[in-house]
Parts: structure tokens; C-alpha cells; sequence
């Protein structure tokens, strides 16, 4: 009903996201040696991704086609930050894209800082362990999120990838706000327990 | 600084999650900014953004890869907060907080508009010693964060940091509980309904 599934899909002849440290990597390679062939590897994988996320925020496939090249080409530009940064790339290519949303489909000021920028003091490569810690994160985070009951799972979805707000989750699902409210919060505290010892 | 009263964890979703109403995301990053706590909880759900992300069935992209840019790719410095007002609202208020050019609300309680690109209303309130802030129910969600003094409402104690989440089933009264003016940033996801019978003079008059 959502059009959303877990498990990656080499659809339209794309290649599957390759495994979490391996996106780090090649993002590592656009940092530090402008690689272009590994850029086009994070191109091919994340570009019809961040599509799909365009279009189900709204964007007619035009629109989406348009900012999915935007915000990859933001990564390129920006992937020298990157390596100050302790998130994986898909996080960062995540807010990239949510801050592109934000600015472009709704017109509004994105308040989100990039992580690179919410980052207290820019430290220099990740040491070894904290690469690792990363990608378990965001093995646990995928997950736990694979575990939510269907209701607190649904509500995630409707904010991350439709961008709705409580109030217009609570409208479409026909559900008072509070319901809303406390689902999300008790899907958060589940993902925040399964990274409990990581922090 | 010492925070206690943190963004609500639902609010913190919606706000990483990029679905936070504009006024609200304003108040949310003005908090964020001042806050460890939240930012260590912001890089957290980003992930789960991403891993919502890498999830998606992808659709095919109509066009290649864009012919990429050369040239310099310098880092950003980031902007050191020269004062007490947080980064994310230093541009729309162009200056601190004792520049600001006050309109005149009540007794002892000024306010100050920001320009705001979307959905809702974000201003800074000011009251003095002892004032509360008029009574009002609301309209959709209001956030309020103290940048300077302290306040208490029904829920307790807000000092510079804190924030205070309120909606429709929770009415408050926030009081200025110092010796000195207590000012905030409040975003409100409509415009509130004064219900006090002087503060409803008020906003005909001065069209709230």
C-alpha cells in the first residue's frame, strides 16, 4: 500500500545498494581522491533512490529527476566534508536530500543542519573502530525499523519518506493526534534501545 | 548550559524526518543548536532516514549522470555563535537581542515578528519581572524557547535552553519567575486564540 520494501531491488536494470561499508568507501574515494568512478557507483546507486524518495514527497517525475541529479551532485560538491563526518553516507546523503526537499518542493527554509555542519569541531578521518560502529548502526537501525508493529511503523514511514506532519498523519490515517504522537514516539524509543550500547 | 526540558521525541522525528511545520522546525533548530543532547539524537534518527532510503525501490533515472565539476571543494566553516542568540535564527533576526525593535503588547510584554517562509508564526516574546504571557488555548501545536531569564508554567521550570511543547489538550501560562525580562522564541503552528477578554481587544485591534 505504501510501495515500500525492505529488501533492495535491482528495478529498471539498477544495481542493488551494495552493503553499508561499502557505500562508505566509495564516498571515502570522492572525498579524498575526487574518484569519478566510484562517484558513479553512489550515482547509480542512491540517484533513483532519492528519485523514488522525490516522488513519493510529491514531486511529478520530472521534478524528482531534477533534484535526485541536484542532490547528487551536492554530494560530489560536498564530499570532502564527509570525511569530518562520523555518519554513513547513506545518512548524509539522506539529509542532503531532505534539506533539497525542503528548500525546492515546499519553498520553505530547511532548518536541519547537514551533519557535517552539526559536527562541534571538525575532527580529521574516522578512526577504524568508529567506521565500524557506523555501519553496525545502521545495521541495527534497519533492523529495528524491520521490527516495529505495522501501525508505529507506518507512522515513520509517512514522516521520513512522505513528509507529513503529525497533524496531516493524523488526517490521513483518520487517527487523533495523540495516537499519532505516541506512536511515533514509541517506534523511536525501540530504535533508540537497539543502539543503546553504541552511543 | 543546563537543559532539562527537551524536544519531545515525537517532534524530534518529525523535525529529522524534515515534516516538522515551518514555525515549529524553526524553534526545533534554535534548540538543537544549543543543545547536545538533541544533536547526538538528530545524527541518530538521520539513520533512520536512511535506512528508509536505501529502502526505497529505486526508479530509474531518465538521464545520466551529470558532467561533474572540477575546482576547489573547500569545507564550510561553520559560523562560531557569537552571542546568545542561536545560529539558525542569527540571519532572520540580523542582529542580538538588544536590537530588536519591540512592539508594545500589554503590561510588561512586548513581542517582535520574524519573517517566516511557510506554514505558521514565529516571534520573539518578551516580558518583564513577575509578567505572564496572556492566557491562551491553542490552535495546533506551540513550541517556546527561553534565550534569555526563565519562566515556569504548569509543567515546571525553563531556563535558557529549555523548551516547552504545548498543544491544544494543554493550555499554559507561562510566568517570568526572575528578576530580569524573560525572553523566548515561540513558534505556533497557527495563530493563537487570546482568550483573555483584553487580549481579544488587543488582537482585533492590532490584528494578531
Amino acid at each position: 500500500m505504501l510501495g515500500f520494501s525492505f529488501t533492495t531491488r535491482a528495478g529498471g536494470g539498477r544495481r542493488p545498494a551494495r552493503a553499508i561499508g561499502g557505500m562508505a568507501d566509495l564516498l571515502r574515494r570522492v572525498a579524498e581522491q575526487a574518484d569519478p568512478e566510484a562517484f558513479r557507483e553512489l550515482f547509480e546507486t542512491y540517484g533513483p533512490r532519492v528519485k523514488a524518495y522525490m516522488m513519493r514527497q510529491g514531486a511529478d517525475a520530472a521534478t524528482a529527476e531534477d533534484l535526485a541529479q541536484e542532490t547528487l551532485l551536492a554530494v560530489w560538491r560536498r564530499a570532502s566534508l564527509y570525511v569530518a563526518d562520523k555518519g554513513s553516507a547513506a545518512t548524509w546523503i539522506f539529509a542532503i536530500a531532505r534539506n533539497m526537499r525542503i528548500d525546492r518542493l515546499r519553498r520553505e527554509m530547511p532548518w536541519q543542519e547537514l551533519p557535517e555542519e552539526r559536527a562541534e569541531q571538525p575532527s580529521s578521518e574516522a578512526a577504524p573502530d568508529e567506521a565500524l560502529s557506523d555501519k553496525e548502526r545502521q545495521l541495527r537501525v534497519r533492523a529495528a525499523l524491520a521490527e516495529l508493529p505495522p501501525d508505529q511503523h507506518e507512522v515513520v514511514v509517512l514522516a521520513y519518506i512522505e513528509g507529513l506532519s503529525h497533524g496531516e498523519i493524523a488526517q490521513r490515517l483518520g487517527l487523533p493526534l495523540g495516537t499519532v504522537k505516541s506512536r511515533m514516539r514509541m517506534a523511536y524509543q525501540k530504535i533508540r534501545a537497539a543502539l543503546e550500547d553504541l552511543q | 548550559m543546563t537543559i532539562t526540558h527537551h524536544l519531545d521525541d515525537a517532534t524530534l522525528m518529525s523535525f529529522s524526518a524534515g515534516a516538522l511545520p515551518a514555525a515549529l522546525a524553526a524553534v526545533a533548530a534554535a534548540h538543537v543548536d544549543v543543545c547536545t543532547r538533541c544533536r547526538r539524537e538528530m545524527a541518530a534518527l538521520e539513520q533512520v532516514g536512511a535506512a528508509l532510503l536505501s529502502g526505497l525501490s529505486p526508479v530509474a533515472l531518465a538521464s545520466g549522470q551529470p558532467p561533474l565539476p572540477s575546482g576547489p571543494r573547500q569545507p564550510r566553516e561553520r559560523a562560531v555563535r557569537a552571542s546568545e542568540v542561536p545560529r539558525p535564527l542569527a540571519g532572520l533576526l540580523g542582529g542580538d537581542l538588544e536590537g530588536v525593535p519591540w512592539r508594545w503588547i500589554g503590561p510588561g510584554v512586548w513581542d517582535h515578528r520574524l519573517p517566516l517562509v511557510g506554514a505558521g508564526k514565529l516571534r520573539l516574546i518578551k516580558a518583564g519581572p513577575g509578567r505572564s504571557l496572556p492566557e491562551h488555548g491553542h490552535v495546533g501545536a506551540e513550541m517556546t524557547l527561553v534565550l534569555r531569564g526563565s519562566f515556569r508554567d504548569e509543567a515546571g521550570r525553563y531556563l535558557r535552553g529549555d523548551v516547552a511543547e504545548a498543544d491544544e489538550s494543554m493550555p499554559h501560562q507561562p510566568v517570568n519567575d526572575a528578576e530580569g525580562d524573560c525572553i523566548c522564541l515561540v513558534g505556533s503552528e497557527q495563530p493563537e486564540q487570546f482568550s483573555g477578554l483584553l487580549a481579544r481587544q488587543w488582537q482585533r485591534l492590532r490584528r494578531f
